[in-house]
């Protein structure tokens, strides 16, 4: 229920719509539950609503747990990765 | 899959199985998308033996009390009443039926399409179901407020929200359920941020908010795993590329404008204090509850369906005498079979044991 799918920002309309696209298929979201959205962003879609502006990296967190990981496990950098 | 995402799933197996080394451990996941991805991608079949993952009340088209849908489906046998609702309830089975025979129900995408049909169709009441988690209730809020502004007199709610940290509190509180940890919702945590969840770390239990992929699922039970192994109770974001700490505030705040806490009856678990939502008196005219002059009545569950323990970790699916047999996708009997997300539907088709 709770399903989301990342897309791209194409047009922002002026009556709290974009324009997104979905691997070449474009349709329309609602803007009413985000702010300073920008063309060009990825934006998660649940039901025609656009509910976060995702980052395109998965930045510092996910990097200091896999550091752990690697220390941990020897695996990774120099392993089987 | 890249193969570089498929050898670091192969490592991060491998590290699981070093680091859990036989001892017993239950991670418990609250999202009926979790349910699918797991069951989907085989995560189980690369998981030690004594490290079980079950699946809690994460499909909010199951936990909705009979009563409540019995209630739509007397609405939608109305004259002049055209109930809107999400595809996932047309199958939820109320006290006889269900939505799918009712007479006048239409499936919408969107919760924008419900205000459509109001705007096309003057001489009817429109009713859309207000289902969903902290994830679906800001989409149904924000529609609520447009109605409001747009004076619709025949547009209105019926709210059967609910919300996930009471039933987690009531999980922590049961103490045959046993969990070690949780695998946090990750599109919930979008709206409402990880700290919605850091209560976990005082009730003495650990979680990780997850992404949706089979390489984010890995991460999350490893990190979670290590945690636990190391005695550390701690909430961790493992879907940074879309949740923060805040969440989304704007989409968060929303509910609370329109909403309220009630007491709210979880299909299978029973009644769960301030787990429900219902509209504020502000905009009551925009209530099902409060425009309609039905009663809503007292439905029995279903005999020998052992959904609410499944749904508590305590009991698995072929555990009860009706799963497979009287209860399939088809013909549901308990609340975790009806919805494709639901424990048992994800069993069944994916590994009818």
């Amino acid at each position: 229920m709770c399903l989301a799918i990342p897309v791209q920002v194409k047009e922002i309309k002026n009556n709290n719509r974009a324009v997104v696209d979905n691997n070449g298929v474009n349709f329309e979201a609602s803007t009413n539950l985000v702010e300073n959205l920008k063309v060009g962003d990825f934006v998660l879609i649940h039901a025609g609503f656009i509910i976060e502006i995702l980052t395109r990296d998965d930045a510092r967190e996910k990097l200091a747990l896999l550091e752990e990981f690697y220390q941990k496990t020897g695996r990774g950098k120099n392993g089987r990765e | 899959m890249a193969e570089s995402d498929k050898n670091k799933i192969k490592s991060l197996a491998d590290a699981i199985r070093d680091l859990v080394d036989d001892t017993p451990i239950t991670l418990m996941e609250v999202c009926g998308t979790h349910t699918m991805a797991i069951a989907r991608y085989g995560i189980k079949s690369l998981l030690p033996a004594s490290l079980d993952i079950v699946s809690g009340p994460g499909c909010p088209v199951c936990v909705t009390s009979a009563q409540d849908i019995q209630f739509a489906i007397d609405l939608a046998n109305q004259k002049d009443c055209l109930v809107a609702t999400f595809g996932d309830m047309i199958k939820v089975p109320g006290e006889s039926s269900n939505l799918g025979s009712a007479q006048n129900v239409e499936v919408v995408y969107s919760p924008f399409d419900a205000l459509e049909m109001a705007r096309q169709n003057p001489g009817k009441e429109i009713v859309l179901l207000g289902l969903g988690f902290e994830t679906t209730t800001p989409l149904i809020a924000s529609l609520i407020k447009s109605a409001a502004s747009s004076n619709l007199g025949n547009f209105s709610v019926l709210p059967m929200h609910k919300l996930v940290p009471p039933a987690l509190k009531l999980l922590v509180a049961d103490h045959d359920s046993k969990l070690d940890g949780f695998i946090l919702p990750g599109h919930v945590s979008a709206i409402t941020g990880t700290g919605y969840f850091e209560f976990l770390e005082t009730a003495g239990i650990g979680g990780v908010v997850s992404g949706f992929t089979s390489l984010d699922i890995m991460e999350s039970i490893y990190v979670l795993i290590a945690d636990i192994i190391a005695g550390r109770t701690r909430v961790l974001n493992n879907y940074e590329r879309v949740v923060r700490k805040n969440g989304n505030p704007k989409a968060f705040n929303l509910i609370w404008e329109v909403y309220e806490p009630e007491d709210s009856k979880w299909r299978g678990i029973g009644t769960i204090p301030a787990s429900g939502l219902h509209i504020k008196d502000k905009y009551e005219d925009l209530d099902a509850n409060c425009k309609f002059e039905l009663k809503k009545r007292e439905v029995e569950e279903p005999k020998g369906c052992i959904c609410g323990e499944i749904l508590m970790g305590r009991k698995k699916p072929k555990d009860c005498r009706h799963f497979g047999k009287t209860c399939t996708p088809l013909y549901p009997v308990g609340p975790c079979m009806v919805s494709s997300e639901g424990t048992c539907a994800a069993w069944y088709k994916y590994h009818k044991e």
